[in-house]
């Protein structure tokens, strides 16, 4: 429904287009969809979109194209939406170590539960969680959809430092942190696979508006698969 | 194979970095844009030395780096009066200046203005990564290794081309910038100047605020009157476009600068516009700031007369060729700088030689 849409100046290089103000599928679909129906029309003078929540952030020239102009697009794009054939959202699948070094919070959430590490892990990758946006850190994203049972509060002392690839459970969230950086996450696990690797041609794996699958893997195939990584990383920098 | 040309760092300086106007295209996965804090400086500088706008150049913070020149061509400093010398001699900015191999440009200390920029022509020449040179340090992304220069660091410098050498260039005195301590920053409202009240927008348009010790790259905290919310400053994170003043729930402003996270959950309740964002790159801590609302038409006709001004630029031609040994031996130590250029005032032509002198 058009009248949903609410349009603002962010700057003078900015429009957001917003449908809402709460957490739902039903509107970052929304978010979604203006932006896949924004790149398929091309609109001369948009320079890149950032996707978020329940709004999309248009970056924009004003040389190249008025602030009323785009509005105008960007109404006209929604209002046919329906007939602009957009891809399904994809699930990326993340390999997972599961415990261990790798995952040194999975026995504390599994007993603040009341469940074993086999049952968080098994209702961890059952999930498909939603990709509601990226941010804070390059490829960082923010998921929905975590299974309230494995819900666990965060670390009282937050970590200096937490390796690239860790899986955490910060209350009722899932995430993963693409790069080293401090947090308080209760980390129950690591992925081999690079969120976030610059020198590729693609450096970000994730994208918001898709969705992610956890697969649990054994340390053999964590080890392959990091391996596999480091060489598609060093043929990058070549 | 020609002779490496390249910039050798002798002295860091106090935080000197690889930037170009930005790397775009990837805020949707969380990356910073980054890039110059002043643009206009950065843009200015490149074209007075034939480089395209959005070439890298170095970026040096209050205190200056030096450096030696490992290649013959052309500089040009903008921004900030660093105090610039070549081999101990002060020279001028804002202006194109030809350099030999071997050169050494230091600075004598910070004057106005806080960031000065170096443009050499051809380009600083590392590698892009993202489709930008820009070095956002805190993911360690682009620029040199990622990070701020070091002693010892070689610095590769772009190719002169085939063509011809560009013609000395300068910016006319009334151009330049002039970076005082107390100035007006022009806003545009929004997105979210409904989350405050009526009594909360005013305060922020009629009082004036202080740049605190907390500013960087990334943003620009300001003291001064609360501004209030009609209920809270949280909103559910959204897009930070450059120059997005976030007010928390605490109600003092926060200018979003280029090191920006992509995504913030606070309101925001305007917009720094962009001809006045490098203003704002060049204020210190303990500067005055006071806002003022201008229509987002006026916002974009003003970025249209910047970009005729570049334009311009390439006709700007110095009157002479600049003469290297008087730029760099000033005859008196109280000639600060020396500018030549040729005005064009209704259809007649001047030649200008203006020396500012210290009083």
């Amino acid at each position: 429904m058009e009248n949903e849409l609410r349009l603002a100046p962010s700057g003078d290089l900015a429009l957001v287009a917003s449908f809402g103000n709460e957490i739902s599928e039903a509107l970052n679909t929304k978010v979604r969809g203006l932006m896949l129906a924004l790149e398929k029309v091309k609109v001369d003078g948009i320079v890149e979109m950032t996707p978020t929540y329940c709004s999309l952030m248009i970056h924009y020239d004003p040389l190249r194209i008025g602030y009323d102009a785009l509005c105008g697009k960007v109404r006209d794009t929604l209002g046919a939406l329906d007939d602009i054939e957009l891809p399904e959202p994809t699930v990326i699948e993340i390999p997972t170590l599961y415990g261990g070094d790798y995952g040194p919070d999975l026995d504390f959430v599994a007993k603040h539960n009341g469940l074993t590490v086999d049952e968080v892990i098994k209702i961890h990758t059952s999930g498909t969680y939603r990709i509601y946006m990226l941010g804070f850190t390059p490829g960082f994203p923010y998921l929905g959809g975590m299974d309230e049972r494995i819900a666990t509060p965060r670390l009282e002392t937050p970590r200096t430092k937490i390796a690239g690839g860790s899986v955490g459970i910060a209350g009722a969230q899932t995430g993963i942190y693409p790069i080293d950086s401090p947090g308080g996450w209760q980390i129950i696990g690591r992925t081999p696979v690079a969120l976030y690797d610059p020198l590729s041609d693609e450096p970000i794996l994730l994208k918001a508006g898709e969705s992610i699958r956890f697969v649990p893997i054994d340390q053999a195939t964590f080890d392959r698969i990091s391996r596999e990584a480091q060489n598609k990383s060093r043929e990058g920098r070549a | 194979m020609s002779e490496a040309r390249f910039i050798e760092v002798i002295k860091p300086g106090m935080l000197t970095l690889i930037q170009d106007l930005g790397r775009y295209g990837y805020q949707q996965f969380g990356v910073p844009v980054a890039g110059a804090m002043d643009q206009f400086a950065a843009a200015v500088a490149n074209l007075l030395v034939g480089n395209d706008r959005s070439d890298a150049v170095l970026e040096m913070m209050m205190m200056g780096p030096e450096l030696k020149l490992n290649f013959d061509g052309q500089i040009a400093l903008t921004g900030a009066d660093l105090g610039p010398k070549i081999n101990g001699a002060p020279v001028a900015a804002w202006q194109t200046l030809a350099v030999s191999s071997g050169d050494v440009l230091s600075f004598a200390g910070l004057k106005s203005g806080l960031r000065g920029y170096l443009a050499v022509r051809g380009g600083i020449d590392t590698l892009p990564v993202m489709n930008s040179r820009s070095t956002y340090t805190k993911a360690a992304l682009g620029g040199f290794e990622g990070r701020a220069l070091k002693a010892g660091d070689q610095v590769p410098v772009g190719a002169e081309g085939t063509g011809t050498a560009t013609v000395p260039l300068a910016i006319p005195q009334d151009q330049i910038p002039v970076y005082g301590v107390s100035k007006t920053i022009r806003v545009v409202l929004g997105p979210q100047d409904d989350a405050f009240t009526e009594a909360g927008l005013q305060t922020f348009l009629e009082n004036i605020y202080t740049v605190t010790n907390e500013c960087d790259r990334m943003g620009y905290r300001l003291e001064g009157p609360s501004i209030d919310h009609v209920k809270g400053g949280d909103i559910i994170s959204d897009g930070i476009a450059f120059g997005a003043v976030q007010v928390p729930g605490h109600g003092k402003p926060i200018i979003m600068m280029a090191d920006r996270q992509t995504t913030g959950g606070y309101t925001k309740i305007a917009g720094v516009i962009s001809v006045d964002l490098p203003l704002l790159a060049q204020s210190k801590p303990g500067d005055q700031i006071r806002f003022k609302r201008v229509s987002l038409e006026e916002a974009h006709e003003l970025l249209k007369a910047r970009k005729d001004f570049y334009g311009e630029i390439p006709e700007m031609t110095a009157a002479m060729p600049i003469n290297l040994a008087e730029a760099r031996n000033p005859i008196s130590q109280d000639i600060i700088s020396t500018r030549l250029f040729r005005l064009n005032v209704a259809g007649a032509v001047y030649d200008v030689k203006v020396e500012e002198v210290r009083v």
